[in-house]
């Protein structure tokens, strides 16, 4: 009994120890030559294979970092969404553009309160299937649809549909801004913008390109295109693409004016103050902001009863 | 009559409810206003040649076809335009479409034939039949809305063997094209004869479920009594099985031919068209008539008076519901085309096009899904699949945006019948993910032909 063991052990063991031996030798014989600084910089990166940067993973935009760098001297235009890459430059002896945080931004406002449903969608809850089959069950046709394909596609936990308003919530804390939510969102609605000074942003929520009539037809806070932002901006940043504005956040200084005379109140400041209660008019003095003027409340004729079922 | 046939692989038998299927066709007033949608076909929206004020005559082209697989669009009234804005039709999206205010007297575009007499003798020849077709704006009425001009046209090299006449009407509940072959038997023969004569074949075969036996018994009939002018066309009983009117399924029935999978028609040469496309098609050739009307069925279990209307296009839906009793109470789906293949609508105002074949009422119970069960692997979906596919596989791989393998399990293969989301167990909304699968794998195999 104890021989077999004995022996067993004693073939195992000599077995083991020739095949490390050859091993060995073949690792020294077969080596790949890698580029260190390719670890190093791999290490200055986040870890999280998001692929928000448009390679495979971490290791595979470290690898072209160190390419590039030997290649042409720089790291411009490859960039982690989430991280400051300056560090990643600094391994490889270079400086990096400065690191702007971003993150994703949902540009609909289309709730069940301010888009009310009109029918009931049944069917599979994938948004890229239901916006083959209909609009939305509040009528708009480049509205949020609710089903979270954005939900289920991000790597962070960082997006979630709030019950109450059936619409995509963004985390901030958790968002890096990959923007693999705004790849999957078959409408387009949520894009990736810079966080902003003091994580102030200003945007336009609604990406509604149609015209007034329509918008107002089926959400109460769409943007109708009537330029107002557009001529009170002073800065330049709101642009017109088709009925609707848009902000461009590279010249926008997040002051807020064009917030203040937006009829629909479709443009959204995160994270400003918040207005503070109307100061006494100074005698002689001008009113410096002048009231909002409310939001007219919008009729919006139900051509279905509500319990109405879209099916496939 | 000759022994009835059917296609082999899956199909399922729904129950029928063919409600109106003994109601004569009734011509239905058209409303002060009609809205006709410019995208009307499979493919391209046609281009509007029309602006606000013009005053059109029925039967002028107000939009012209943009790309191969698109068709003209007629003006179905006498009137002034009002405005060229958009509506939201049957699709659920907001589509333009253009607006006619109209004149209470049809005023015809010149050339149009007014007459009930039967026209037997063709007088076109082939090339001229097929520009006729297209410039008359026929597409295939069963509710796909293909151009026919396009499947007329039979490319180099091959060759059409046979004429095949899809009047399956395998849809429960729809009786428009049963009504319209007992109606005008023969008005739809000589349309047989055209396609014929467009497509050079001397066989013409029409594919009847055995369930419309009147019908059956009528064209026998027809084409026994006017032997030499009907020569040629033949009637051919099909068992009642659903998807009996698919094409494939048509064609494997009627001739034992398979269409090879992402091949055409053509390929067993076969040409088939509808029932309601090819009276179209007797009417544009004969009586220089585009295409401007169609039957209508309303239907449903609870409709107080179900009916078959001829319907002018552009016509908006409520009204026809309205002619059929009003939408009765408990009504939660309103459907464009059969209960099978069509399409809940969001809008009950929607303006009838080619392509509604009926609406269908139906209430809560009829409709709605059932709770959803997890797939106990039944088989029963691959048992009813047409096209010998295994839905529950694709199903899952939609699920799992496994494009790649979509692909190799011929998920385009897939005729979107839905037999096997009527057939499962488990009350999986199997059509829905290989719809959404199909429509995603289609998209890459596009991208990746470009390149």
């Amino acid at each position: 009994m104890s021989n077999t063991l004995f022996i067993s052990l004693a073939v195992l063991g000599i077995l083991g120890g020739v095949l490390a031996v050859v091993l060995y030798f073949v690792a020294q014989k077969f080596k790949v030559e890698e580029n260190p600084l390719i670890d190093e910089a791999e290490a200055c990166l986040p870890g999280a294979n998001c692929g928000g940067c448009g390679f495979a993973g971490c290791r595979a935009l470290a690898e072209a970092c160190v390419k590039q760098a030997a290649e042409k001297g720089n790291i411009d235009g490859l960039a982690c969404p989430g991280t400051d890459m300056g560090k990643v430059a600094a391994v490889l002896g270079l400086t990096a553009a400065a690191f702007e945080p971003k993150i994703a931004v949902v540009r609909c406002n289309g709730s069940c309160q301010n888009s009310p449903s009109k029918v009931h969608y049944e069917g599979a809850d994938i948004c890229a299937f239901a916006n083959t089959l209909y609009a939305g069950e509040g009528g708009c046709s480049k509205g949020c649809l609710g089903l979270g394909d954005c939900v289920k596609k991000c790597n962070f936990d960082a997006i979630h549909i709030d019950k109450e308003t059936g619409l995509p919530v963004v985390d901030p804390d958790k968002c890096v801004g990959c923007g693999v939510c705004a790849k999957n969102c078959p409408r387009g609605i949520i894009e990736v913008r810079p966080r902003g000074k003091k994580d102030r942003r200003v945007f336009v929520c609604c990406v509604n390109t149609d015209k007034g009539a329509l918008v107002v037809k089926n959400c109460s806070v769409g943007c109708i295109g009537c330029q107002k932002c557009l001529k009170e901006c002073p800065f330049e940043a709101i642009e017109m693409r088709g009925n609707l504005a848009y902000i461009d956040p590279a010249k926008c200084k997040a002051c807020g004016k064009c917030v203040k005379v937006c009829p629909r109140g479709s443009i959204h400041a995160i994270n400003f103050p918040a207005p503070k209660p109307e100061a006494p008019a100074l005698q002689g003095a001008e009113p410096v902001v002048k009231p909002q003027p409310k939001p007219e409340p919008v009729e919006v004729k139900t051509e279905v009863k509500p319990e109405n079922t879209v099916k496939a | 009559m000759n022994p009835i046939k059917t296609f082999q692989k899956g199909g399922v038998h729904p129950e029928e409810n063919k409600l109106s299927a003994h109601l004569p066709i009734q011509d239905f007033p058209m409303p002060k206003q009609i809205i006709v949608p410019l995208g009307q076909c499979l493919g391209a929206p046609a281009d509007c040649i029309v602006k606000k004020g013009d005053r059109v005559l029925t039967g002028q082209l107000i939009g012209t076809a943009k790309g191969f697989v698109s068709a003209n669009v007629h003006s179905p009234a006498t009137g002034t335009v009002t405005k060229v804005d958009v509506v939201m039709d049957h699709t659920g999206y907001y589509k333009p479409a253009v607006f006619i205010d109209r004149e209470d007297q049809d005023e015809w575009i010149e050339g149009y034939i007014d007459t009930d007499e039967l026209i037997t003798d063709i007088k076109l020849d082939s090339k001229q039949i097929i520009d006729k077709v297209k410039e008359c704006g026929i597409v295939g009425m069963g509710g796909a809305t293909f151009p026919t001009h396009v499947k007329l046209m039979v490319p180099e090299g091959k060759k059409a063997e046979y004429i095949i006449i899809n009047a399956a009407e395998c849809e429960p509940y729809l009786t428009c094209d049963f009504r319209l072959l007992l109606e005008k038997t023969q008005e739809f023969l000589v349309g047989v004869k055209i396609l014929m004569k467009a497509v050079n074949t001397d066989k013409g075969i029409i594919g009847i479920e055995e369930n419309k036996m009147e019908a059956i018994e009528l064209l026998d009939k027809t084409i026994n009594e006017h032997r030499d002018l009907y020569k040629g066309i033949e009637v051919q009983p099909l068992k009642t099985k659903y998807p009996q009117g698919g094409e494939k399924q048509l064609i494997k029935a009627v001739t034992g031919r398979e269409v090879p999978s992402g091949k055409l028609p053509i390929e067993t040469g076969c040409v088939v068209v509808n029932v309601a496309s090819t009276y179209a098609i007797y009417e544009a050739v004969q009586k220089n008539k585009p295409l401007i009307e169609r039957i209508v069925t309303v239907t449903g279990k609870s409709v107080k008076k179900p009916g078959n209307f001829r319907v002018r296009f552009g016509t908006p839906a409520d009204l026809l519901i309205e002619a059929a009793g009003g939408l009765p109470e408990g009504i939660t789906d309103v459907i464009n085309g059969g209960p099978m293949m069509g399409k809940s609508v969001s809008v009950t105002n929607f303006p009838c096009i080619k392509g509604t074949s009926g609406i269908l009422l139906m209430t809560l119970n009829e409709a709605q899904d059932r709770r959803q069960t997890n797939c106990i692997r039944c088989g029963r979906c691959a048992m009813a699949c047409p096209m010998g596919l295994q839905p529950f596989l694709l199903h899952k791989l939609a699920k799992q945006n496994n494009f790649d393998e979509t692909e190799t399990n011929h998920i385009m293969d897939c005729i979107e019948c839905g037999s096997c989301e009527f057939t499962c167990p488990a009350n999986i909304p199997l059509l829905d993910y290989i719809r959404y699968g199909k429509a995603k794998t289609g998209a890459i195999i596009r991208a990746r032909n470009q390149k």
